[in-house]
């Protein structure tokens, strides 16, 4: 085992028969010692950090902790480091995205004195980690809700982010003996959840809204706590909108696997009542129909949204939904007659023009009432097309 | 946001402007500039910008904004006709 380390050999065989890593009684540790003993050659790790504390993880994010009136609070870095990075990647690819929270209560950065801003943020820890990205160099309090760890717009929307929970968290983090100022400033968004005038009457504290992105909290505390317009403003670029796509496709994974199954029932349906060969051969174009579908509706029409006619998403993904069907199904032409040619498109379609219709959740513009009067319009419409391309299917086998 | 418009004539807002009491906190927060103050009065200045996210009217301390806010969202939507809207969530594994 350790003929790449001829020098450790024997090393992780106790003289006197112990496995490793256990020890009978306790040797006293001396310098030398330590360094005899490391079993495998590693030098061991670094000793247990001050701040740690039986029960408690210390968080990577944490530099130390500052002494205020109610005990330490934690500074935090600026500087996102690789875990951070990892998590993000983790979370923006939609896995595990309800569990990457931090714990509420206060947090600073910098060096805050009784002064200094109290900035409010949701304990999704994407969230805190853009708004402590954006504090380099800013000296202020931070004070996280229990937003469920959800961002500060949905958990706003979803009444998390809400005026009990700023005042509850105002109490409990006794702010009051922190600052001598009353004044917080919420991020804009989550005015939806927040009534900034019931927050001043129950806990004496003045909301101020600042700008919606993180990224502009520099200005507006250098601006004396005013924010531009283009800062009260939300868009939509292309980056948005494209960071996105990975949780849109991550939804699709349980539905997939009953769309598969179907796909390949139906495929083997023809003139041998069914049959397995066709199964395999037929359902795999069908698989291909499904797929261009979800292309388009969950990644080319989010990407092109301002550049695809109609205001509709159904619309749009539908305009995007017959342009890829058409397109592949001629690049198959060997594998469809004209029936068969008829079900690809239709099912491209509706299943494009469906995802850009749920893309509608994503966006910071569509209001209830509009998402509600395009499906009324569109989910009948988006039915019958995949019907049709059912009974078109099934019929090309037999045409065939 | 200018780059992009949902669909016109939809939106459930209302403004009382004889309730108004000119503090402009609608303006501050509205993510599309939907209120502009004119003379120490709140007028809508871009009805079809509004994606009824409630924030304006649960800030208006005269109460003079009326919406029905929601979530603009299609799965959300469905669950809603599907399992009423009491047992309808958007959390989850679903969208945000």
């Amino acid at each position: 085992m350790n003929e790449k380390f001829p020098q450790n050999a024997g090393c992780c065989e106790r003289p006197d028969g112990q496995p490793p890593g256990i020890q009978i009684a306790p040797a006293p540790i001396t310098a030398g010692s330590l360094q005899d003993e490391v079993c495998c050659g590693s030098p061991p790790g670094p000793a247990s950090h001050e701040f740690e504390k039986p029960g408690f993880a210390l968080l990577d994010f944490v530099e130390e902790f500052v002494e205020t009136p109610v005990g330490p609070v934690p500074r935090v870095k600026t500087a996102l480091k690789w875990p951070d990075h990892a998590g993000a990647l983790r979370v923006r690819l939609g896995l595990n995205r309800n569990q990457y929270k931090i714990a509420p209560g206060l947090y600073c950065v910098g060096a805050p004195d009784s002064r200094a801003p109290v900035l409010v943020t949701a304990n999704y820890k994407l969230s805190f980690d853009i708004l402590r990205q954006a504090l380099t160099a800013i000296s202020a309090w931070i004070l996280v809700l229990d937003t469920r760890g959800i961002n500060v717009w949905c958990a706003a929307g979803k009444d998390l982010f809400s005026t009990d929970e700023v005042v509850r968290r105002v109490k409990r983090s006794e702010l009051e003996k922190v600052v001598t100022h009353n004044e917080l400033i919420l991020p804009q968004l989550a005015a939806t959840g927040v009534a900034a005038h019931h927050v001043k009457k129950e806990s004496g504290f003045k909301v101020i809204w600042g700008p919606i992105r993180a990224r502009d909290i520099k200005h507006f505390l250098s601006n004396g706590l005013k924010a531009e317009t283009s800062m009260r403003q939300v868009t939509f670029t292309i980056r948005d909108r494209v960071v996105l796509i990975p949780v849109e496709l991550s939804h699709l994974q349980k539905p997939s696997l009953w769309i598969l199954l179907t796909a390949f029932l139906i495929s083997g349906i023809g003139t041998h009542v069914f049959s397995l060969s066709a199964a395999w051969a037929r359902g795999i174009m069908l698989i291909i129909a499904y797929a261009a579908g979800i292309l388009a509706g969950a990644v080319t029409t989010p990407v092109l949204l301002p550049w695809v006619p109609g205001r509709s998403f159904a619309l749009k993904g539908a305009i995007i939904g017959i342009l890829s069907g058409v397109g592949i199904a001629a690049l198959f032409r060997s594998n469809l007659d004209p029936l068969g040619s008829l079900a690809f498109i239709l099912c491209t379609t509706a299943i494009s023009s469906y995802l850009a219709m749920n893309f509608t959740g994503s966006t910071p513009f569509t209001s209830p009432s509009g998402v509600e009067k395009e499906m009324r319009k569109a989910i009948p419409l988006q039915a019958t097309a995949l019907l049709l391309a059912i009974v078109a299917w099934v019929g090309s086998a037999f045409a065939g | 946001m200018e780059t992009f418009r949902y669909l016109p004539d939809v939106t459930t807002l209302t403004l009382n402007e004889k309730d108004c009491v000119g503090c402009g906190v609608c303006e501050i927060v509205c993510p599309h500039g939907v209120f502009l103050l004119h003379n120490k009065t709140a007028r809508i200045h871009d009805r079809d910008g509004c994606m009824e996210c409630g924030a304006c009217a649960k800030n208006c301390p005269a109460e003079a904004i009326g919406v029905s806010p929601g979530v603009g969202c299609a799965a959300y939507i469905i669950q809603t006709w599907i399992k009423g809207k009491n047992a309808a969530s958007c959390s989850s594994s679903e969208c945000c």
